[in-house]
């Protein structure tokens, strides 16, 4: 019991160390493959030190809304790490609190107040980004609906730890349709979600076409600060659920002694690691969709997990 | 052959279909035409990849066979015989006009599928369980979505491909049906493929150089406008270019 509960801190505070870790190799991921040197991978701690130092200003306009989001956005995926698989394949304390569409619903509690801190301070750029966060939001939910439907359909649950099972016992199953075809359609969800280049440029600078940067313009300090790293964390969370359940349970720590957990830590970074460089081609090979075309793309995910559940479907 | 052996043959086969399923769902949606015969090329690579897999699951060297006459007349001799006897309009335009927007295509598309999935399923009863693959739906599935192809699109290389792939479609179904059908028959399969490729590609040549397009869904609507005389150069590739040299 009390090493669980130890397990479940160790999980959270390994997403919110390396969250903007991964932002940081991204980006010099990203500059590399253009042939730039780019920032170094530690910039993002910098930055969110630098930003904690730093006044806030808050407009006298705005309500309560406002000076909340900043904590849900950070406390909202710290919250997803206690119910998802990021170091263990087996159950933690918290665990039998929710399963995926749980989690799903806490991670979209955190969009919705940050959509809403957006037009709160009537900022003209704010509700801009807000609205369109909405669209590329509604298109992908039922992309993720058909996703969940599909995972409780071929596993008989949709608790992650039985999930993650399933695909790799016996290990032919990892090549079952539904399952290669489920990982692509949550792909596809993962780069929208996360405002990844082929729906948002997560690099730019020019208000009009941002998505996802512009719901924060308006904060500062320490608000910023927390919604930068709340952010990062979001991707992480969003990256261990696409890694550690639905493309493979490797690498994840099955003994409960305390080393064996640690010894997770690298082998998930690593799952990362190379989940970023692949990541990293497509950011680099595809250009920014129109923005209408966005509903092509999540169409294109949306027809891909319905044919992964066609697939299942039509197995003998 | 061992059952692990077995299963994991049968799980291999089930994902190429599967992945089948998605490019023809990719040809009834993809803008470039360049792009729909590049989907039609892995098409027919995974058709090749199930029959080698079938092959091996119930070794039949018949199926290699298939295998390999696919691998030559599709991916290799279908794209240099286009490339050969099609205006090269084909592949620079970028084709926008459909019947219907894209996601509406998409929709009806998927309802296609799931109806060949009601459409197989009397068929797979009926059969002995060795033969219940996921070959059968999804072939029917590919035909439906290939005629589907031929009903929305108005670009002739679109039409063209629509046609190939229901033929891929019935094929993949085939396969699974008849897994010790006559080389000969196969043979005479792929060349009649490769004959209507010819003479659609050289009909579309003609439409171009008749018209000055290739878009033959507004062949339609020919009727009611003036066509302007064969002998005139055929520089215009859509209304809006027509208006604008009318207006200099």
């Amino acid at each position: 019991m009390f090493n669980h509960i130890l397990f479940n801190l160790i999980q959270v505070l390994v997403v919110m160390a390396f969250a903007p870790l991964a932002s940081g190799v991204t980006s010099r991921l990203k500059e590399m493959i253009q042939s730039k040197r780019g920032p170094s991978i530690f910039q993002p701690y910098r930055d969110l030190w630098k930003l904690f130092h730093k006044d806030e200003i808050v407009s006298e306009d705005s309500s309560w809304i406002f000076r909340f989001t900043p904590y849900i956005v950070f406390v909202t995926p710290i919250f997803v790490t206690l119910l998802i698989p990021v170091l263990t394949n087996y159950p933690l304390f918290f665990a039998f609190m929710g399963d995926m569409i749980g989690g799903g619903f806490i991670l979209a509690l955190g969009g919705f107040f940050a959509t809403l801190a957006a037009i709160d301070t009537a900022n003209p750029y704010g509700p801009v980004g807000a609205s369109r966060t909405r669209m590329v939001g509604f298109l992908a939910e039922p992309v993720f609906m058909i996703v969940f439907f599909t995972v409780s359909f071929v596993a008989g649950s949709t608790i992650p730890y039985i999930v993650q099972e399933k695909w790799v016992t016996p290990p032919a199953n990892f090549f079952l349709p539904s399952h290669v075809l489920l990982v692509l359609a949550f792909l596809m969800l993962i780069l929208a979600e996360g405002g990844r280049i082929p729906v948002d440029n997560p690099g730019g600078h020019f208000e009009l076409a941002m998505i996802d940067e512009s719901k924060s313009l308006e904060y500062s300090g320490r608000g910023f600060a927390l919604m930068k790293w709340g952010g990062q964390m979001k991707f992480f969370v969003l990256l261990c659920i696409f890694l550690n359940v639905l493309v493979t349970p490797w690498g994840l720590a099955g003994g409960q002694t305390l080393g064996a957990v640690l010894w997770a830590i690298p082998f998930v970074l690593f799952k990362i690691f190379c989940f970023l460089l692949a990541l990293v081609v497509i950011e680099s090979s595809l250009s920014k969709l129109r923005l209408f075309r966005i509903a092509e793309f999540l169409g294109a995910a949306f027809i891909t997990s319905v044919a992964a559940m066609i697939a299942q479907v039509f197995l003998p | 052959m061992s059952d692990t052996t077995n299963q994991l043959l049968n799980n291999l086969n089930s994902l190429v279909t599967g992945l089948f399923l998605l490019t023809a769902f990719g040809i009834v949606a993809m803008r470039q035409a360049r792009g729909v015969l590049f989907l039609f090329i892995v098409q027919s690579l995974l058709l090749a990849a199930s029959a080698v897999l079938l092959g091996l699951r119930y070794t039949s060297h018949h199926l290699y066979g298939v295998a390999v006459v696919n691998l030559i007349s599709k991916p290799i001799i279908v794209p240099w015989l286009l490339r050969k006897t099609s205006p090269s309009e084909v592949y620079t335009r970028r084709e926008v006009d459909q019947v219907l927007n894209i996601p509406t295509a998409l929709l009806i598309a998927l309802a296609l599928a799931i109806l060949a999935y009601f459409l197989g399923l009397p068929l797979l009863n009926a059969v002995a369980p060795e033969f219940r693959g996921p070959n059968v739906p999804i072939g029917i599935a590919g035909l439906l979505l290939g005629a589907f192809t031929i009903t929305v699109r108005r670009e002739a290389l679109p039409l063209l491909i629509g046609l190939l792939v229901m033929e891929n479609g019935a094929f993949l179904a085939g396969i699974d049906i008849a897994r010790n059908l006559k080389m000969l028959i196969e043979l005479a399969i792929a060349t009649d493929g490769l004959i209507i490729v010819f003479i659609m590609s050289v009909l579309t040549r003609a439409v171009q150089k008749q018209v000055g397009t290739t878009a033959v869904g507004e062949l339609a609507s020919l009727k009611e406008t003036t066509v302007e005389p064969a002998d005139k150069p055929a520089n215009h590739r859509n209304d809006d270019e027509r208006i604008f040299n009318n207006a200099r």
